[in-house]
This record gives C-alpha cells, structure tokens and sequence, in this order.
C-alpha cells in the first residue's frame, strides 16, 4: 500500500508538484496521466525515495519513507521494481549483467539459476538472444524493454513503469501491455504505470489518476475518465489541444 | 574583490566538509560490507598499472632537471658532490608525491568525474539506488581503496626513477664524483624523507579519488554538467594537494624527526 499525503516539491521557482494526495491499494494497477512536463516522473520519484520531497509524507505500507536516510532507503527499495522513462541501463555492463544485477547483489542464487531466470526475463519482453549486448547496441526501444526485465525479474511487490511503452512499436507495445497485466495478476504486484498512451492505460489501468498543475486533477475508472465530461480530462484522453495555445 | 576571495575561500571549505561526509560514509560502508573485490582490482589496474607511464616520465625528468639545476648552482660554491642529496631529498618528501599526486589528479580523478557524472545524468545512478545498491559501496569504495593503495607505489616508483635519472645525468653528463655523492646522498635522506613521501601519497590518492567521485555524484545536467564536474575535479584536487602538501610538511616534519 502507498499512500502519498500533501506532496510538495519545486525546482527553483517551478513549483512542480503542489500538495499530492493518493492513496493506491496492494495489488492495484494504477496509470498516471498528465501533461508533458507536469511531474509525473518526478512524482514516482518520489514515491521510491530517490527525490526527497520539500514537504509532505509518502506512506509505503504505512512507513513514512521521507525522513530516511539512504541506507534505511535501501531496505524500502527492495520491494519496488523502477523502469525509467531513459531505461538508465548500466552502459558498462551487457544485457545479461544489467538484468542479473540484483540477482547478483543478492548472492542467493547460482550463476545456472541466475541464466536462466535472464533468459525467462528476456523472452519475456521478446529480446531473446541479446544477452551478451551491450546497451549501446541495442535501439531506444529494446532498451527499454532491457530496463523492464531488469525491474521485474526479482519479482518486486510494487513495481513503477515510466512510459514502458512510448517509443515501442504497436505490436511491442501491446505485448509490454499484456505483460504489465500478467505481471499485475501472476505476481499480485501494486503497478504503477506512468503513460501518455490512452490505448494502453485504458488496457493496463484499474484506475486512472490524472495530475494536472501539480495535484491529483482527477481520479476514477477508465470507463470514468473517458466519459468526463470535465473539460480538462475530456481533452487530456481525446487528445484535443487548447485553441488559445495557437497563438502563431 | 574580497567578497569574491572570502565566497572562494568558503566554497573551498565547504567543498573539504562534503568530502570529509563521503569519506565517512565510505568508512562506515567499509564496516558493513565486503568490497567488491574484482571492481577494486579492474579499479588498481585502470589507476595503477595505466598511470605508470605518465608518472614515470614525470619522475624521470623532474629528477633530471633537478640534479641539473641544483649541480650548475653548486658548481659555483664547489660543492658537487651534495647535488644527489638535494635531488633525493626533495624526490622523496616534496616533488615525488606531488608530482605524481598532480598526474594522477588529472588522468584519474577525471575519468572518475566523468564516469560518474555520465552515469548520473543518464540516470545509473539512481537506477543504482532502486536495485538497493548504494553508490558510495559500489561505486566510491572501490575508487578509494584502488586510489589508496596505487598513489604509494606509483610515488615510490617515480621516486625511484626520478633519483636514478638524476643519478645517471649527475655522474655520467655533469661529472659529479659518484661514490662520494652516492655516500652523501645516503647519508642526508633519512627514512623520515621516505615515510613522509608514502604517506603523502596516501593522503593526496585520498584527496584525489573522494573529489573525482564527489564531483561526479553531484555534477549538474547534461553534457555541459559533466565537462564541468571533470574540470572542477581536476583543478579542485590539485588545488587540494598542493595547500595539504604545505601543512603536511609542516606537521609530519616534527612528528617523523623521531625516526
Ligand atoms: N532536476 C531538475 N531541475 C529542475 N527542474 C526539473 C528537474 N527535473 C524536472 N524538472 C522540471 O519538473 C517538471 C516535471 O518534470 P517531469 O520529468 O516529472 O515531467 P513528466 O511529467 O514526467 O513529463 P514527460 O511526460 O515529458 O516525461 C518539468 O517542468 C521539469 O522542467
Ligand atoms: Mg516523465
């Protein structure tokens, strides 16, 4: 369970996110939506400790996570998996090392079960055979799908996707989205799935959140959000821009 | 002009205090768990064996200049045969560990720099602290103890050759009486001279790995950030070195007078 209370955080003089609140269930799937630029990845950020907040508490399975420091952080952190909207791939080491890299931390498993389970994983997200690449070989998108075996071949409790599927082709994306639910339903993971793709945050999404000017705008059902009549919301997932921005 | 000087003066101090935290944070990491001991080795090969050419021509040169130097003066005053002993002496407890201390700043506490500021604008770093690895276990310890335990031996090496170079231009160009001058030369530098250089050493591999780590860990965004960090590193450590050198010769010199 997290729950995220009056969240404030600003850069200098932007005030990004502007008193959060949430609260997301164990074993939920949730989709963040939002502008460009409105926080989301900052937000999620948050939500793992790798961004102390300015005010404001985030509850992971009612611990408070902000006062801590780094090292109590990192027995937090062993419960979520992160992929990055970059995939932030470790460049110095192959495909396989970046995906065994907590399995390796761990030490518990034999360098057999380690190739095995990297290979699991990366049949998974249909890379199979990459294993001895390295990252700069491989495209934005492969990447990516490298970035989300890395986060849940340690079957983690709660698991971030920061726009697992932009940049990814259709038939890709569609596939990274039955793995997101299988994942969600298989593993009775907490997803939480940052995504400018209506599509698939309809597919993926029990609930969908939308932060907008740095609050939780709106919140509901997939079938809610597509039905607002909000004027916001409504051009937000039917993908309609303000006129008044096209002032040229 | 004060206020630039006095703001200058606090950053660097304030800078000496983050790195006393991040040594401290590897100490206290160093309690907890094991190094990694293939990093820490792929670490002492990439800072030890890769730097030795470049501390090896400094040394040898630096000696040769020096004995050079110091015989035209000497020449004058008819005192020959203690040119070795200036050149040993000042080899093992100044010019050795500096010298080698300001080559090792700017070929390794760079690369230290920019590695790891490359890996924190593209995001490793953080992607690190997910997968429950703290950067100072994995990425600063093994840099410290590589720098640590390569910064002595590459000093003694260019100790070593400086002398020998000196030794060899002094006798075989300059016709300095040899046995006379090996006698003086054994005799003015005391074990204090030796002991002083190797621990010098240790404290500039310190200086220069904690700055190069630090600068990257916290170097700003994009490509801009990370020339930026390397820089910053590069000049910061030397900085450093050459102001610890002067108060370390201050409080060693009565401290090994015992020796
Ligand atoms: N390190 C930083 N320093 C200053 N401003 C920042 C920093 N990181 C993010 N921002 C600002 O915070 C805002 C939110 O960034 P964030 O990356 O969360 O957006 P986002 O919602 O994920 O957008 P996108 O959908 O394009 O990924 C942006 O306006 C950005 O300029
Ligand atoms: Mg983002």
């Amino acid at each position: 369970m997290i729950e995220v209370r009056d969240l404030k955080k600003r850069f200098g003089t932007h005030q990004v996110l502007n008193g959060v609140n949430l609260h997301i269930e164990s074993g939920e799937s949730v989709v963040i939506i939002g502008r460009s630029g409105g926080g989301k990845s900052i937000l999620i950020k948050h939500l793992i400790g790798l961004l102390r907040p300015d005010s404001g508490a985030v509850l992971v399975d009612g611990q408070d996570i902000t006062p801590m420091n780094e090292r109590q952080l990192l027995e937090v952190r062993r419960k979520f998996g992160m992929l990055f909207q970059g995939a932030a791939l470790f460049d110095s080491l192959t495909v396989a090392e970046n995906v065994s890299f907590m399995l390796r931390r761990e030490g518990k498993h034999t360098p057999g079960e380690i190739a095995a389970r990297v290979e699991q994983a990366l049949d998974m997200v249909e890379l199979q055979g990459t294993q001895n690449k390295k990252p700069s070989e491989l495209s934005g998108g492969m990447r990516k799908r490298v970035g989300l075996a890395r986060a849940i071949i340690y079957q983690p409790e709660i698991v971030l996707y920061d726009e697992p599927t932009t940049g990814l082709d259709p038939v890709v994306s569609d596939s990274i989205d039955q793995l997101i639910q299988r994942v969600r339903d298989r593993l009775k993971v907490t997803s939480i799935v940052v995504t400018h793709d209506m599509r698939s945050a309809r597919r993926v999404g029990q609930r969908i959140l939308m932060l907008y000017e740095g609050k939780i705008y709106f919140t509901g059902t997939p079938d809610e959000a597509f039905s607002s009549k909000d004027p916001v919301v409504e051009r937000f997932v039917k993908g309609i821009s303000d006129p008044k921005e096209h002032t040229f | 002009m004060t206020g630039y000087v006095t703001r200058w003066i606090s950053e660097w101090i304030e800078g000496l205090g983050k790195l006393a935290l991040l040594f401290a944070e590897a100490v206290r990491s160093l309690c907890i768990h094991k190094p990694n001991g293939r990093e820490l080795l792929r670490q002492i090969y990439f800072i030890g064996v890769k730097s030795q050419s470049v501390v090896l021509i400094t040394g040898a040169f630096t000696g040769m200049v020096l004995c050079a130097q110091t015989y035209f003066q000497f020449h004058k005053v008819k005192m020959d045969s203690a040119t070795l002993a200036v050149v040993s002496v000042s080899m093992c407890g100044e010019l050795g560990p500096v010298l080698t201390g300001l080559m090792v700043a700017g070929r390794v506490g760079a690369a230290m720099a920019a590695e790891l500021g490359t890996m924190r604008v593209t995001e490793q770093i953080d992607a690190l602290r997910t997968l429950a690895a703290h950067p100072v276990d994995y990425l600063v310890v093994p840099r410290l103890l590589a720098t640590l335990i390569a910064m002595p031996l590459l000093t003694a090496e260019s100790i070593a050759l400086g002398i020998t170079a000196g030794y060899v231009v002094g006798v075989h160009l300059l016709g300095i009486d040899p046995t006379y001058s090996w006698q003086h030369m054994l005799r003015y530098t005391d074990v204090s001279d030796v002991v002083m250089g190797v621990l010098k050493s240790v404290v500039f591999g310190g200086v220069i790995a904690l700055v190069g780590c630090h600068k990257g860990i916290v170097c700003g965004e994009g490509a801009e950030g990370v020339g930026r960090a390397t820089t910053e590193a590069v000049v910061y450590a030397s900085i450093t070195i050459l102001i610890s050198n002067f108060f370390l010769t201050m409080f060693l010199t009565p401290l090994l007078g015992g020796l």
